[in-house]
Parts: structure tokens; C-alpha cells; sequence
């Protein structure tokens, strides 16, 4: 078999599954899992650029996302009337004057020679900013958390359209992962890898008790979304008729029409950014990226910069996976900081792009897929494991009851299983790079 | 008096809490840098092996509470302890046995070993998921506290009360003879220094007729054994509940990499220097200070530096910072 069929084979296989599902079980679920595939997706091929272009292991995927989340929200909500003027500058310049003590911080061990002088002023710039960073700021948050708290006390967004949000999440986690670039790159994997699982906690932790910025773990709701509203289809007479026309009833036509529209927005993004990897890994930089990461000394000798490349793979990654939590962000409708979790936010697209593949674009695409496809499934075949092994059992038995219940944490115990086969028997993953 | 009260404030808040998190994160990093230094990978499963742990112990003390044995004024959780290490130690032989021997024998590189641990580290975590669920367990039993608040102001008759709860005083102890006897087995036995010797350098080692397979084993058995009673002692202490153990894989990468990885004695001072560091920066100080500094200058906010909620910044800033000062950790440790 030759590599293009193995590939269509393996994609004809999942897509059939996601069909089966929806002649099986309904096609709501199947456009639901479809639509997180194709997020997933993007997001797998972001961690690819960075683990199968570079070499560097980032496990804060996860803070990305959630940057791209907050973007959604910084950019398509209407601005809360009177934030701004009743603490919101306040607030920018304290976050000013915290950036410009760090970045006097780091002027002063750049011009000092080193000592104890330097040490002192360090510390005395470090210990002042701080309180006046603290006292610029908490001020300013108390002014913004009082306006309406139930439903707002958060500085609101700048109410442009939402697709405009997708960009903007990219460029917010940029920004995120060029600062964090900086200063982490330097260190060598198992540190890098550690350095960025802490980042990612701390960008949850702060998104989860900063509520000026979208209000905390009172989540955001009912965000612009770029489709149709069900109801509205459901009060056109055009499209009820045309549902009848099909034979569906308004309501589940509404749904699936809707869920399509996502399809295709998420799609078309899919596309443009896989092209766009494509192209990188097979131009020379692509090649230059791969040349670092299978000898990083000889690239060096060869004049390649790896410290100002690796930035550079680190932040184009992080941006593709902001895109994707700015994409979940506007699926779900809403912006929900206590629901970001490492096992599956990180190390789920891990999964994913180990399984499929890690430095082959379409591996990664394939691994998102499937591994989503799996991650939604294992659930249901878990509970129908669970009753065929608990059949002969009798009524009412504590077991019985235990292992129905538990049935929902089989997922996890799978994904590590196939991690562990695939790492082991397929080491390069279903589609393995050229 | 003030000064007293002030000092007792503290310790009631600040030293006795952080010396009990710090031992339970030094018992965390001595496994996470036992492994590094002869497994040469960072194991990412050894907060679920933590918690696994720690599971069969609340299910042993459960077993245990049921049939009436008790342990007098101390938890029950203590007699299952010597079952839950047990039960662990087997876990991690069948893990490396099936998983991590493979890439061992391939000479992989390091990387992709902390890969396989994610996996494992799925996988525990679903297993403890699926035997014990996700919620929170209370095991603790036995007497809540050597001294009480109350007992304390009416022995002492200070304003501020001082309560050391006995998990807390457990915790130390525990970790203290677990310190000792590691260090005793790696300064003192023969498979102690053959540990030593491969960790040190691996070539010499072999050349010399260690064999790398006996010290492979009894390194996971020492994991095993710290990583239970660590888990253990913080559910005890705190409760059990499976997500935290995933939680702490950070404090305690940071403990290991701050004493310096493959250091066992870093491992200690990193866990008591980001548990102090915790503590300090997230606590309220303003029942301190209203005691220290005269009645004009009291504050007025609760001079809190930042909110608990930031615990895990602060390990990660310290992390930084000596990573890049100081790339070896306090305690020279490995730096490949």
C-alpha cells in the first residue's frame, strides 16, 4: 500500500466512523464531534509545529487556548458602561508601571557591573514597583468589580464581530508566548517542559481570579456567535418549509443547520492553516527548523540562529493553538476559566499528535480527529463494556453499581493505553513524517 | 507580650503549616530526583503514582476502620500504610517492567521516556479515577490536634492561640525517619552506593559489575515507598482527592529542579524553600504586623502580597529565577 492510499484509508476510516455515528446514534452528535475534531485539529497542528518542526516540548497548550478564550471574549463583548472611566486606565497604567519595574529590573542588571550595589538596586526596584504596582492597581479593581456585579464588573470588550475575535486570540497568545519565549527557551527540554506546565496553571489562575478582566470563574455568557440563532431559522417561514421539504422538523433542522455553519467556518480555518504548515515545511525554513531539532550544534555551526528560531516556531505555534481556543470559545458561547483542564486541554493534544504522527502536518490533523473521535466515544463504549461485563451479576450489587458509575473515567485509562501502544509499536505515529 | 503573640501568630499560620507542606513536598521531590538521577527522565506520572498511593491507603484504613482496628490517638491510616507501599511498589515494578524497560533497553532519549510517563500518568490517573472517583475522601481519624487554640491560650494566656494538628506533627516525624533511613540506605548499603555509583556515572558503573537492572529496581522501590507515604501525609493532612495529586507535580518539580535535579539532598531544601516561599507570599499578614508596629502605622488592608489562589506562581517564579542564575539548583545537581 502505497503512502497516499495508507493516509486516505486512514482519513476514509475516521470520517466513516463520525458518519456511523451519526446514522447510529444522531447526527447532532456526530456534527458535535466533528466540530471539535476540526478544533482539535488546529490546535494539534500547533502543537506539531512546535514538538514535530522544532523539537520543543511545550506542555502549556493548555494557556494558549485559554488566552485564545479570553481574546473572544476582550473582543466581541460590548464594553461595561463606566468601566473605563471608573477604574479601567487605572488599571492599564498600574499594569504599565509593573511592566516598566521588570523592564528597569533587567536595564539595571544589564548597565551595573556586578556587586552588591546591583543586587540592592534590584531589590529596591523590584520591592517599590511592587507597591506601587499594588497601589495603582487594587484601587482601580475595586472601581471596576462594583459596576453590576451579578452581571458585569469586568471591564468589558471592545464589541467588534466575532470573527475578528479568531486573529486576535492568535495574536493575544503570540504576545503571551513571545514574553514566556524569552525567558524559558533558553532552558533544555525536561525544564522547558516543566517551565511551560506552570505558566499554563498560572495564566488559568489568573484568568480564574482576575474578574476585572471577564469576570472570573462567574464566566462569561452568552458571547456573539458568527451563525444564526435556532430560534430565529425556526421563525423564518423559508427555512421551515425547506426543512419540511427534506422531511426534518423545524428544531433539529435548526440545530443541524446551525452546527454546519460552524463546519464549514471551522473548516476553511483548518484549511488556510494547514496549508500555511504545509508550505513552512517544505520551504527552506522548514527545512532549517528540521535540521535544528535533529542537530542543534550542527545547525549552529552551520550560522543558524536557534535561539531567535526557536522563539520564533515557539510563538507561531502558541498562536495556532490561541486561534483554536478562540474557535472553542465561540462554539460553546461562552468563556468558562474553571473548566481548563491540563489532562485534557495539554496532554490530550499530545495524544493527538503522537498517535498521528508527530512532524507530518496531516498526522496531526488525522490524530486530532480520531483522538477526539475516541475521547467522546470511549464513554458510551465504556458503559456498554461495563454492562456486558456486569450482566450476570446480580441486581442491586454494590460492584454492579461501581463499576457502571465509573465507567465515565475509562477515557483516560484508554488514551494512555493508546499513547503507550503507539509509542511503542508505531513510535512515528499512524502517518509517519517523510 | 505583643512581640510573643506576634510570634505565635506566625507560627500558628505561617512556620508549623509551611513546615508540614515543605516535608511533604521534599518526600515528593526525593522521588521525582531519585529518578531523574538514575532513570535520567522527569517521571510527569509521579503525582498520580502519589496519588495511587495514597488511595490504597484510604482503602486499607477503610478496610481496616471496618473490622475495629484502630491505632489509638493516631490515624489508622498509618497501620495501612505499610500495605499501600507495598501495593505501589508492585504497580511501578509492573509499570517499568512493561513500559519503561523497553525504551531502556533502546537507549531512548530522555525526552521521549517523559512522553511514556504521560501516558503512564493517564493511565494512573484513570485507574485512581476509576476505582475511587474523583471526589474528595476523608480518612483521617484518630485525635485532631497535640494542642488545641484553646488548650494553648490557657496554658500560655496569650491573646493568639496555637494549634499543631496531629497530622501535621505526624507529617514531620514520618518524613523525618524516611529522610533518615534514605539517607542511611544510600550512604551506608551496598545497593545504596551501587545507586550512587550509576548515578554518578553510568559507564564506570557498569564497568565496575553493577548491575543496572537490580539498581532499576530498587529505585522504584524507594519511589514507590516515598511517593506513598507522601501522599499519604498530605491527604492527612489536607484530603484526598485525585486531581490535587496531578496539582502538585508542579511544587514539586520545582522543589527537585531548585535543590537541583538528582540531589537528594536539594530535593529537601527545594521542598522546604517553596513551601516557605508559598506560604509567606500568600498569607495575610495583618494579624502579625497589628502586634509588631505601633498603633498609627497598623494596616489597614490585609497586607496580603498575593492571593492563595497564586500559590502555583510563585513556585514557577523561583523555579525561573534559579534557573537562571543558578541552572544547577542550590545543591549542585545535574545539568545535561
Amino acid at each position: 500500500m502505497s503512502d497516499t492510499t495508507r493516509t486516505a484509508a486512514l482519513f476514509g476510516l475516521v470520517f466513516a466512523m463520525i458518519a456511523l455515528t451519526g446514522t447510529m446514534q444522531s447526527w447532532n452528535v456526530a456534527l458535535l464531534i466533528l466540530n471539535m475534531g476540526l478544533i482539535s485539529a488546529i490546535m494539534a497542528l500547533g502543537v506539531n509545529l512546535q514538538w514535530g518542526f522544532a523539537g520543543l516540548f511545550n506542555v502549556g497548550v493548555m494557556g494558549f487556548v485559554a488566552l485564545g478564550g479570553l481574546a473572544v471574549v476582550l473582543t466581541s463583548a460590548a464594553p461595561v458602561e463606566g468601566a473605563w472611566s471608573a477604574g479601567g486606565w487605572r488599571i492599564v497604567i498600574a499594569l504599565l508601571a509593573g511592566a516598566g519595574t521588570i523592564v528597569g529590573t533587567v536595564m539595571v542588571r544589564q548597565r551595573m557591573a556586578a556587586g552588591r550595589a546591583r543586587n540592592i538596586a534590584t531589590i529596591a526596584i523590584l520591592v517599590v514597583g511592587f507597591f506601587l504596582y499594588r497601589g495603582i492597581f487594587d484601587p482601580g479593581v475595586a472601581a471596576v468589580e462594583a459596576i453590576n456585579p451579578a452581571l458585569q464588573g469586568n471591564l468589558g470588550g471592545l464589541n467588534l464581530p466575532v470573527l475578528l475575535a479568531w486573529p486576535m486570540g492568535g495574536l493575544l497568545a503570540a504576545g503571551v508566548a513571545w514574553l514566556i519565549g524569552k525567558t524559558a527557551l533558553g532552558l533544555r527540554s525536561d525544564y522547558l517542559a516543566i517551565a511551560t506546565l506552570g505558566i499554563a496553571e498560572i495564566i488559568i489562575a489568573v484568568m480564574k481570579n482576575e474578574d476585572w478582566l471577564a469576570r472570573g470563574v462567574k464566566n462569561v455568557v452568552g458571547l456573539e456567535r458568527p451563525v444564526p440563532y435556532e430560534i430565529d431559522l425556526q421563525n423564518t417561514s423559508s427555512f421551515v418549509n425547506r426543512a419540511e421539504g427534506l422531511g426534518l422538523d423545524p428544531a433539529t433542522a435548526s440545530s443541524l443547520f446551525v452546527k454546519l455553519n460552524y463546519s464549514v467556518l471551522f473548516a476553511i480555518v483548518l484549511v488556510i492553516i494547514f496549508v500555511m504548515a504545509q508550505l513552512a515545511l517544505k520551504s527552506p525554513w522548514g527545512r532549517m527548523m528540521r535540521a535544528i531539532r535533529d542537530n542543534e550544534v550542527a545547525a549552529e555551526a552551520m550560522g543558524k540562529d536557534v535561539t531567535n528560531r526557536h522563539l520564533q516556531i515557539f510563538v507561531l505555534g502558541s498562536a495556532v493553538c490561541g486561534i483554536a481556543g478562540a474557535m472553542m470559545t465561540t462554539l460553546d458561547g461562552q468563556l468558562t476559566p474553571g473548566t481548563y483542564q491540563p489532562l485534557r486541554y495539554t496532554f490530550l493534544i499530545w495524544v493527538m499528535v503522537i498517535v498521528g504522527g508527530s512532524g507530518n502536518n496531516l498526522g496531526a490533523v488525522l490524530g486530532g480527529f480520531l483522538i477526539w473521535f475516541l475521547w467522546v466515544q470511549v464513554e458510551p463504549m465504556g458503559l456498554w463494556l461495563m454492562e456486558v461485563i456486569t450482566a450476570g451479576m446480580p441486581e442491586g450489587s454494590g460492584l454492579k453499581k461501581h463499576l457502571i458509575d465509573s465507567a465515565a473515567h475509562m477515557r483516560l485509562l484508554t488514551m494512555g493505553v493508546i499513547l503507550l501502544l503507539v509509542l511503542r509499536f508505531s513510535p512515528r505515529g499512524l502517518i509517519p513524517e517523510k | 507580650m505583643d512581640f510573643l503573640n506576634a510570634l505565635v501568630a506566625l507560627s500558628n499560620f505561617v512556620i508549623i503549616p509551611a513546615i508540614a507542606y515543605g516535608s511533604q513536598l521534599a518526600l515528593g521531590a526525593l522521588g521525582v530526583t531519585l529518578i531523574y538521577g538514575i532513570l535520567r527522565f522527569s517521571n510527569f506520572a509521579h503525582g498520580d503514582t502519589m496519588a495511587f498511593g495514597a488511595m490504597l491507603a484510604v482503602l486499607i484504613t477503610w478496610l481496616l476502620q471496618s473490622m475495629g482496628v484502630s491505632f489509638g490517638p493516631l490515624p489508622t491510616a498509618l497501620l495501612a500504610l505499610p500495605f499501600a507501599i507495598l501495593g505501589t511498589m508492585a504497580l511501578v515494578l509492573f509499570t517499568d517492567r512493561v513500559v519503561y524497560r523497553f525504551y531502556r533497553e533502546q537507549k531512548a532519549k530522555p525526552v521521549i521516556l517523559v512522553i511514556v510517563s504521560m501516558g503512564v500518568m493517564f493511565i494512573m490517573n484513570g485507574l485512581v479515577r476509576f476505582i475511587i472517583g474523583p471526589n474528595d475522601q476523608r480518612f483521617a481519624d484518630g485525635e485532631r490536634f497535640i494542642i488545641s487554640v484553646r488548650e494553648f491560650k490557657a496554658m500560655t494566656g496569650l491573646k493568639e492561640g496555637l494549634a499543631i494538628k496531629t497530622t501535621q506533627g505526624i507529617t514531620v516525624v514520618v518524613a523525618v525517619i524516611c529522610v533518615a533511613l534514605l539517607f542511611w540506605f544510600l550512604n551506608r548499603t551496598r545497593t545504596g552506593k551501587s545507586m550512587r555509583a550509576y548515578s554518578d556515572n553510568e559507564d564506570l558503573a557498569l564497568l565496575s559489575g553493577i548491575n543496572p537492572e537490580r539498581v532499576v529496581m530498587y529505585t522504584w522501590l524507594i519511589v514507590a515507598a516515598l511517593a506513598t507515604t507522601a501522599g499519604v501525609l498530605y491527604g492527612l493532612d489536607k484530603s484526598f482527592k485525585p486531581f490535587v495529586y496531578f496539582q502538585l507535580l508542579l511544587p514539586i518539580f520545582a522543589s527537585a529542579i531548585v535543590g537541583g535535579l538528582g540531589s537528594p539532598l536539594g530535593a529537601i531544601a527545594g521542598g522546604f524553600v517553596i513551601a516557605f516561599s508559598e506560604v509567606t507570599i500568600t498569607y495575610a499578614w495583618k494579624k502579625v504586623l497589628k502586634y509588631m508596629l505601633p498603633e498609627s502605622l497598623e494596616p489597614s488592608s490585609l497586607v496580603q502580597l498575593l492571593s492563595t489562589d497564586y500559590k502555583f506562581a510563585v513556585s514557577f517564579v523561583i523555579l525561573i529565577v534559579v534557573l537562571l542564575f543558578k541552572p544547577t539548583g542550590l545543591f549542585k545537581g545535574k545539568s545535561v
